[in-house]
């Protein structure tokens, strides 16, 4: 899923400190999973910024909103007709999502209430962890199923470097080297013979660096 | 006021547990938005301590007493200044 | 001949080689590098110059290497691709060959995040072994990577840098093997202070035939103190200095304990040169550069080979 953080408090009221009418909207895919935008966190931001913003003798209407997905154009079509009434919408959703909200609707300014994160996996209630860089080019088969681009943090493709120690990572003892995760795996499957190979220099243009990417399927037009 | 069963005595194993971490994040965006995270607590009590969580509500009470009313109903009355939160203005 | 580099030519003449290493400064004040040259130059066949080490930015390494040459002393460049992609590492090669540089040292570099800079963007475009590779078919094919015709083709002898004692240990031999496939020519270890360890190391290489397919610099650190010891052991990833080390300098006065730690330094060498497929040391004086002719002296490396 992609997972996000919270802003803090005091630069979303900072945001939308110029307005009196907004509209909150919540999404109910991978924000909600990873409990940073879905309806539940919708209402508890909804009721902070409406006591903030009496406490200071500003009051604020927010309508609050939660839609199937934002990345979807047949479920943001559902804030149409509402958009019009108000001064701006606050999204929780990904990056993804709020910028298609803004696509959307060119005449209301799009305001991003959470820090969108990474393509990651639920480690434990309340834990998550990268584990994919969208890089486009996938070789997980010949790296024991765990990605050096992501897992390194060089992004090494003939790791491990020199700052691996008793199978942590030089930048912080809590991050688990990739490397060495990818070696144990690959020694487990009896696949060493796939570490000894040289790899060619990997292709970026896949990966953001060819620009923004899309994907066209000719049979699903 | 928030009341859990004492620690370790939860039906719900750690549920008690869970709930004080989230009443201090309330506690803390209480505080960050100028209203004042002492105006939330959580007491421990089991069941049958009916004494205690009698002098706990009385505690509360008062301490909400003197600090009197909340920005937001000072501003409602229209007698109050307004808070300043931390990201206003 | 690969690059007829000075290294190059005393190490298939078959002598016992020897490297040290200079940090550039942290400002743009040459008479620094000038002054540690005039440290090294006699003790050594060529010097490293370190390319912003542990992510402190310092005067560049290909800067670095034109002072040393000046003052007669032959570089030998450190390349790092943390802060450089594809693109700016081949026209630097370009670069480096063209002013006359002819050893080249390719590396991951340390993560930004022990520099001045942790917010810095790293590139990582190419890793370390695809480093060696782009520089080796650059040098014997006389090519980009892409294919294209280079107008003249960058002269180097190649190498690379191995740590026999870091995680895991199982693969240490088989990245050495892995390092000379991709075009290592010779490499330089990681300072050697748990010998039981590199001996181990060696056996393994021995049993690959490796050390018939590259010249193995053993890496060597002189202690300045206990505390020094102490220090590395902790802070300095992948570094295995055993207890017993520890306990032999610290059995010293603290006047003395400089002292000792180049005597050490000088039985370690001693005892590299009679480990079958050492080719030489790599003696990495840090900030100390001045003790340089007493240990390769002291270790019986002197004068150093004039090869024509």
């Amino acid at each position: 899923m992609i997972t996000g953080t919270e802003k803090p408090i005091e630069e979303i009221l900072a945001m939308v400190e110029p307005y009196q009418r907004l509209i909150l909207a919540g999404c109910h895919g991978c924000v909600t999973v990873c409990r940073v935008g879905g309806a539940k966190e919708v209402q508890v931001l909804a009721s902070t910024l409406r006591l903030a913003r009496e406490a200071a003798g500003r009051p604020l209407e927010i309508h609050e909103v939660s839609l199937e997905r934002q990345c979807d154009p047949e479920y943001v079509e559902k804030l149409r007709g509402l958009v019009g009434g108000y001064q701006a919408v606050l999204s929780i959703a990904c990056g993804a999502g709020i910028q298609f909200l803004a696509e959307k609707f060119p005449a209301t300014p799009l305001l991003p209430g959470i820090n969108t994160g990474f393509l990651g996996v639920t480690v434990r209630q309340g834990e998550w962890s990268e584990r994919c860089q969208g890089c486009g080019d996938c070789i997980l088969h010949l790296t024991g199923g765990i990605c050096p681009v992501t897992r390194c943090a060089k992004s090494l493709f003939h790791g491990p470097c020199g700052g691996s120690v008793r199978g942590s990572c030089e930048v912080d003892k809590e991050i688990p080297c990739g490397w060495q995760l990818i070696i144990d795996r690959l020694e487990a499957l009896g696949q060493m013979e796939n570490y000894g190979r040289l790899k060619p220099c990997k292709g970026w243009s896949s990966a953001r660096d060819g620009g923004p990417r899309r994907i066209i399927r000719e049979d699903m037009l | 006021m928030v009341v859990g069963c004492l620690q370790g005595d939860c039906h719900y194993i750690s549920g008690n547990i869970r709930a004080r971490a989230r009443v201090e994040r309330v506690l803390a965006i209480l505080g960050k938005i100028g209203i004042g995270g002492e105006r939330l607590r959580m007491f421990n009590l089991s069941a049958g301590e009916g004494g205690k969580f009698a002098a706990f509500a009385r505690e509360f009470v008062d301490s909400i007493r003197e600090q009197g009313p909340s920005p937001v109903n000072l501003v409602r009355a229209g007698s109050g200044q307004p808070a300043e939160a931390e990201g206003g203005r | 001949m690969k690059s007829a580099s000075n290294l190059e030519k005393v190490l298939a003449a078959g002598h016992f080689a020897v490297t040290a290493e200079c940090g550039p400064p942290r400002g743009a004040d040459p008479e620094i590098v000038r002054r540690k040259a005039a440290l090294v130059k006699g003790n050594v066949d060529a010097c490293n110059v370190t390319d912003n080490q542990t992510s402190v930015v310092r005067m560049s390494s290909l800067a670095g290497c034109m002072l040393l040459r000046e003052e007669g002393l032959e570089p030998l460049l450190q390349m790092v691709v943390r802060d450089r992609n594809r693109i700016a590492l081949q026209s630097d090669l370009l670069g480096a060959s063209a002013l006359g540089v002819r050893n080249l040292l390719c590396l991951s570099g340390d993560h930004q995040k022990f520099g001045d800079d942790p917010q810095a963007k790293n590139v990582f475009d190419i890793d370390s072994m695809q480093l060696l590779d782009l520089a080796r078919t650059m040098r014997d094919e006389g090519v980009f990577p892409s294919g294209r015709k280079l107008e003249g083709a960058p002269q180097f002898f190649i190498g690379a840098a191995v740590n026999p004692f870091a995680d895991p240990f199982a693969i240490r031999v088989p990245r050495l093997k892995l390092k000379i496939a991709a075009g290592a020519d010779f490499v330089q270890t990681q300072c050697i202070y748990n010998m039981e360890k590199f001996k181990k190391y060696m056996e393994l290489a021995w049993q690959e035939g490796l050390p018939e397919q590259v010249h193995i610099l053993a890496g060597v650190t002189p202690l300045k103190s206990v505390g020094m010891a102490k220090f590395m052991r902790r802070m300095v990833a992948g570094m295995d200095i055993p207890e017993a080390v520890v306990e032999r300098i610290g059995a010293e006065p603290k006047e003395k304990q400089a002292a000792k730690g180049i005597e050490m330094c000088i039985e370690l060498i001693e005892e590299l040169k009679e480990i079958k497929g050492i080719a030489g040391v790599h003696v990495m004086a840090i900030e100390w550069e001045e003790k340089l002719a007493e240990i390769v002296g002291g270790a019986g490396l002197l004068p150093r080979p004039v090869v024509e």
